[in-house]
C-alpha cells in the first residue's frame, strides 16, 4: 500500500535494501533501525497503527517489525485514532512504552482530545505518580503532491499544549537516534517525521554518541545571517545557504532547531548576537506558530544584538491548498531567499 | 427532539437521465447497466489522467462498487441530501452533476465543481444535494446527522443518506453519529459500503461485529445487508430504508461488494493473495450484469459494445473539457479562508515583510 508520493510514482518502497548492512541509510530506513534498536532493547516498546505490522505502514517505516517481533509488539489497529492513542496511554500507565504511528498528519486530530486532555496531564494531575512514556509518530508536511489531511503541519498545536514534548528530525542520522531517545524520554513526545524527505539519505554510523534530544545544532557555520528552521525546511534551507554562498557571497549560518517543545535556542542566541539577523523558517502557517515564538523570544533576549527584526519564512495563513498549488503555498529556496534579503536590506 | 410523524411517501423512482424503456424491469436493469458502464469507464479514465499525473492529490476510485453506487443513487429523491467518503466520483456522477466539472474537479481546474479547489475527495454540489465527499475518515457521518436535523426541524420530507466504508464503523464519529440520530429519530440513512477493506485491513480484523449491519443494534435502529453487486436489490433496499428514515426511523443499511483496485490509484494492493485477486474476477459487477442482461436476451452484444462506446466517448467529452479549463491562479490563494473580509487582516504573504517598515512621520499631516 503505498499512498506514499503521490506525485513521483511509481517508486521503491524506502529506497534501501533491508538485507544489507546499511551504510548510507534514508530517513525512512533510519527510523526503521531506530524503532528496531529500541524494540530489541526493551521488551516494553509496542508500536500501535493502521496497516502498520503486515504491511508496514504506508511509508513503509514499520517494514518487517511485525514479523520479527510479532503481533504481539507490533498491532494493526482499527481505524481509530482516538482509540488508539487512548490505549496508548493505558498502555504507559501500565508501565509500557507505547509507540503510535498516525497515518498522516492530518489524521492526529481524531486523537487530539486524548492528546490534550489525558496524555499531556496525567504526570501533572497525579503528581509524578503517573507518567507517560508514549511516543506519537507523525509524519508532517507537504511537498509530496498530496493535498489537505495529507500535507499538513500540525506541531505548533502541541507545543502549545504544556506537558507535551514536540520534537522534529531532518535527516537519517537525527532520525535513528532521536526516535531511539523519545521511547527512552518517561515523557510523551510527539515525533514529528518530514515525509518529503523520508528518501533522503545520508551515512550512518550506528557506534557514534548521539546528541540529547532537546538540543538544536548549528549545521551550517555563517556570519551574515542566522537561519533557524526544522523538519523539512532544513534541506531547503541548507541549498539556499548554498546558493546565496555561491550568488551573492553571504555566509549564512543554518540551525536546526530539532526540538520545538521545549526550544532549545541557546545556540540561536548565541548565533544571533554574532550575525544580528534571524530567518525563522517553516512549513506551517505563521500566525501564532513555532516561528512566532521564536521571534518573540530572541527580540527579548537578543534585543541590542539584532539588526533587523526576525524575519518569518512560512506556509500561508490559509488551509493546505490543492496539489496543483503546493509549490507556490510551500516555502521553498526563493523565499527563504527572500526573506534573508529582507533580514538584510532592513 | 419531537418524534418525526411518519410522512412515508411514493419514491418517484430514478432521478438523473432517465432511461426511455426504465418503466419496465429489464429496462431499468439496462439502465442500471448503462450507469455502472459510465462509473466504470469515467473511474478508469481517471486513473489513466492521475497515473499521466493530470490529476493531482490522492484518487480513490469506485471500481467493483458501481452496482451500489446506481441503486442507491436511483433510490434518492432529487430533493434528498447526499454526505459521502472520498470515493465518490461515481455518487456525483449518478446525483447527475456534468461529467465535465466532475472530471474538472479532479483535474484542480477552474470548471471543476468546486473550482479545482475540493479534487477528487472533495466534491461538492449544491444543487445536486451532494453535500459533500470527506477525506477524513467518519467525518461525513457528524455532519449528515446534522443536516437530518435541519430537515426535522424544518419538518420537510427529505432524508440524507451518508455514505461510508467499512473501516468507518469503528471510529467514534460513527457510534456517535448513530446514537443521535436514533434517539432524536432522524432522517438519515447510514450506509456501509463494504468492500472488504480498509485500506490494508480486512473487516474481521477492525471490527468487533464484522456483520456491521448488526451494529445498529445497539441504537434499537433498524438495519439491513444487502448484495451491493446487484442494482436492483441495492436499489429495494434503499427505498425501504429511506422510507423508514423519512418516518423518524434512522436506518444501518450496509451493501457488500468487492474493491477491485488498490484503495487509492497509488496503491498496488500487494497484500492481496493471488486467491483474492482470482476471486476478484468473479466479483465485478459490470461484467456479471453484462452476461446476465444477454443471456435473458435483454441486451444484445451490439448493445452493449453500443453502451460501452457511449460511455468511452462521454467520458472523452468530459476529459476534454476538464483539459480545456484553466488552473486557479495563486492570488486566489487567500480567497475564502474565512467567509467575510477579515478586519486587520494583512494577507501578509509569509517572506513579504512581517513588520512594513515604519512609515515616515508626515510633517504637518492632519491632526
Ligand atoms: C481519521 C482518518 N484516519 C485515517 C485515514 C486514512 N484512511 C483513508 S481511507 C482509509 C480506509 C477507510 O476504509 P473504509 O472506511 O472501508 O473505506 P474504503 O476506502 O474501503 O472505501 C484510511 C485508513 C483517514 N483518511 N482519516
Ligand atoms: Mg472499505
Amino acid at each position: 500500500m503505498t499512498e506514499v508520493d503521490a506525485r513521483s510514482r511509481p517508486r521503491p518502497a524506502d529506497g534501501s535494501d533491508p538485507g544489507q548492512a546499511p551504510s548510507k541509510v534514508t530517513i525512512g530506513k533510519a527510523l526503521n533501525l531506530g524503532l528496531r534498536a529500541a524494540m530489541e532493547r526493551d521488551p516494553k516498546v509496542i508500536l500501535m497503527g493502521e496497516d502498520i505490522g503486515r504491511l508496514g505502514g504506508v511509508f513503509r517505516i514499520t517494514d518487517g517489525l511485525q514479523k520479527d517481533f510479532g503481533e504481539q509488539r507490533v498491532l494493526d489497529t482499527p481505524l481509530a485514532e482516538s482509540g488508539i492513542v487512548g490505549a496508548a496511554i493505558g498502555l504507559a500507565i501500565r508501565g509500557y512504552r507505547p509507540v503510535c504511528e498516525i497515518q498522516f498528519d492530518g489524521f492526529i486530530f481524531p486523537a487530539f482530545d486524548q492528546i490534550v486532555s489525558q496524555l499531556a496531564k496525567l504526570n501533572y494531575r497525579s503528581q509524578g505518580r503517573i507518567r507517560m512514556p508514549v511516543v506519537i509518530r507523525v509524519p508532517f508536511g507537504g511537498g509530496i503532491g498530496a493535498v489537505e489531511h495529507h500535507s499538513e503541519s500540525p506541531e505548533s498545536y502541541f507545543a502549545h499544549t504544556a506537558g507535551l514534548k514536540v520534537v522534529a528530525c531532518s535527516n537519517p542520522v537525527d532520525a535513528y537516534w532521536m526516535i531511539q531517545q523519545a521511547i527512552e524520554s518517561d515523557e510523551p513526545v510527539l515525533f514529528f517525521e518530514p515525509k518529503r524527505r523520508y528518501h533522503e539519505k545520508a551515512e550512518l554510523d550506528l557506534t557514534a554518541t548521539p546528541v540529547p534530544l532537546h538540543s538544536s545544532r548549528v549545521l551550517r557555520r555563517g556570519g551574515t545571517a542566522t537561519i533557524a528552521c526544522y523538519g523539512p525546511m532544513v534541506k531547503t534551507c541548507l541549498e539556499a545557504a548554498e546558493s546565496a554562498a555561491e550568488q551573492e557571497g553571504h555566509d549564512l549560518e543554518v540551525i536546526d532547531l530539532r526540538t520545538l517543545s521545549p526550544l532549545d535556542l541557546e545556540p540561536v542566541h548565541e548565533s544571533v548576537r554574532r550575525t544580528g539577523r534571524l530567518v525563522v523558517a517553516s512549513e506551517a502557517p505563521g500566525e501564532s506558530s513555532i516561528a512566532s515564538e521564536i521571534a518573540a523570544r530572541v527580540q527579548q533576549e537578543c534585543f541590542y544584538s539584532l539588526e533587523a527584526p526576525v524575519v518569518r519564512v512560512t506556509g500561508f495563513d490559509t488551509p493546505y491548498p490543492p496539489s496543483k498549488l503546493e509549490e507556490e503555498y510551500l516555502p521553498d529556496l526563493d523565499r527563504v531567499l527572500h526573506a534573508v534579503e529582507q533580514s538584510l536590506g532592513w | 427532539m419531537a418524534k418525526r410523524r411518519p410522512t412515508v411517501r411514493e419514491p418517484r423512482g430514478q432521478h438523473g437521465p432517465a432511461g426511455e424503456d426504465a418503466a419496465t424491469d429489464g429496462g431499468q436493469r439496462r439502465e442500471f447497466y448503462r450507469r455502472m458502464v459510465f462509473i466504470r469507464r469515467f473511474e478508469e479514465r481517471a486513473a489513466r489522467a492521475y497515473t499521466q499525473a493530470e490529476i493531482g492529490g490522492y484518487c480513490h476510485l469506485n471500481l467493483g462498487e458501481e452496482a451500489t453506487v446506481v441503486g442507491l443513487m436511483s433510490a434518492l429523491e432529487q430533493t434528498d441530501y447526499l454526505f459521502t467518503n472520498y470515493r465518490e466520483h461515481g455518487y456525483a456522477l449518478a446525483r447527475g452533476v456534468a461529467a465535465g466539472r466532475v472530471m474538472a474537479e479532479l483535474y484542480g481546474r477552474r470548471d471543476g465543481v468546486s473550482k479545482g479547489w475540493g479534487g477528487s475527495m472533495h466534491l461538492f454540489d449544491g444543487n445536486a444535494r451532494l453535500l459533500g465527499g470527506y477525506g477524513i475518515v467518519g467525518g461525513q457521518l457528524p455532519l449528515a446527522t446534522g443536516a437530518a436535523l435541519a430537515i426535522d426541524y424544518r419538518g420537510g420530507d427529505e432524508a440524507v443518506a451518508c455514505v461510508m466504508g467499512d473501516g468507518t464503523t469503528n471510529i467514534g464519529a460513527f457510534h456517535e453519529s448513530l446514537n443521535i440520530a436514533a434517539l432524536w429519530n432522524l432522517p438519515v440513512v447510514y450506509v456501509v459500503v463494504n468492500n472488504g477493506l480498509g485500506m490494508g485491513t480486512t473487516v474481521e480484523k477492525a471490527s468487533g461485529e464484522p456483520e456491521l449491519h448488526r451494529k445498529a443494534a445497539s441504537y434499537r435502529m433498524s438495519s439491513a445487508r444487502v448484495d451491493g453487486n446487484d442494482p436492483v436489490a441495492v436499489r429495494e433496499a434503499m427505498l425501504s430504508a429511506l422510507a423508514s428514515a423519512r418516518s423518524g426511523r434512522p436506518f444501518l443499511l450496509e451493501a457488500v461488494s468487492s474493491r477491485l483496485k488498490g484503495h487509492s490509484v497509488v496503491d498496488p494492493a500487494k497484500y492481496r493473495t493471488r486467491e483474492e485477486v482470482e476471486a476478484l474476477r468473479t466479483s465485478d459487477p459490470v461484467a456479471a450484469l453484462a452476461f446476465r442482461l444477454r443471456d435473458e436476451g435483454e441486451l444484445t452484444d451490439e448493445a452493449i459494445a453500443e453502451i460501452d462506446a457511449e460511455a468511452t466517448s462521454a467520458v472523452a467529452a468530459a476529459v476534454a473539457f476538464a483539459e480545456a479549463s484553466p488552473a486557479p491562479s495563486v492570488d486566489t490563494l487567500f480567497d475564502y479562508t474565512y467567509a467575510t473580509p477579515v478586519p486587520n487582516d494583512s494577507r501578509r504573504l509569509p517572506g513579504q515583510p512581517l513588520f512594513e517598515p515604519a512609515p515616515l512621520p508626515r510633517i504637518g499631516a492632519d491632526r
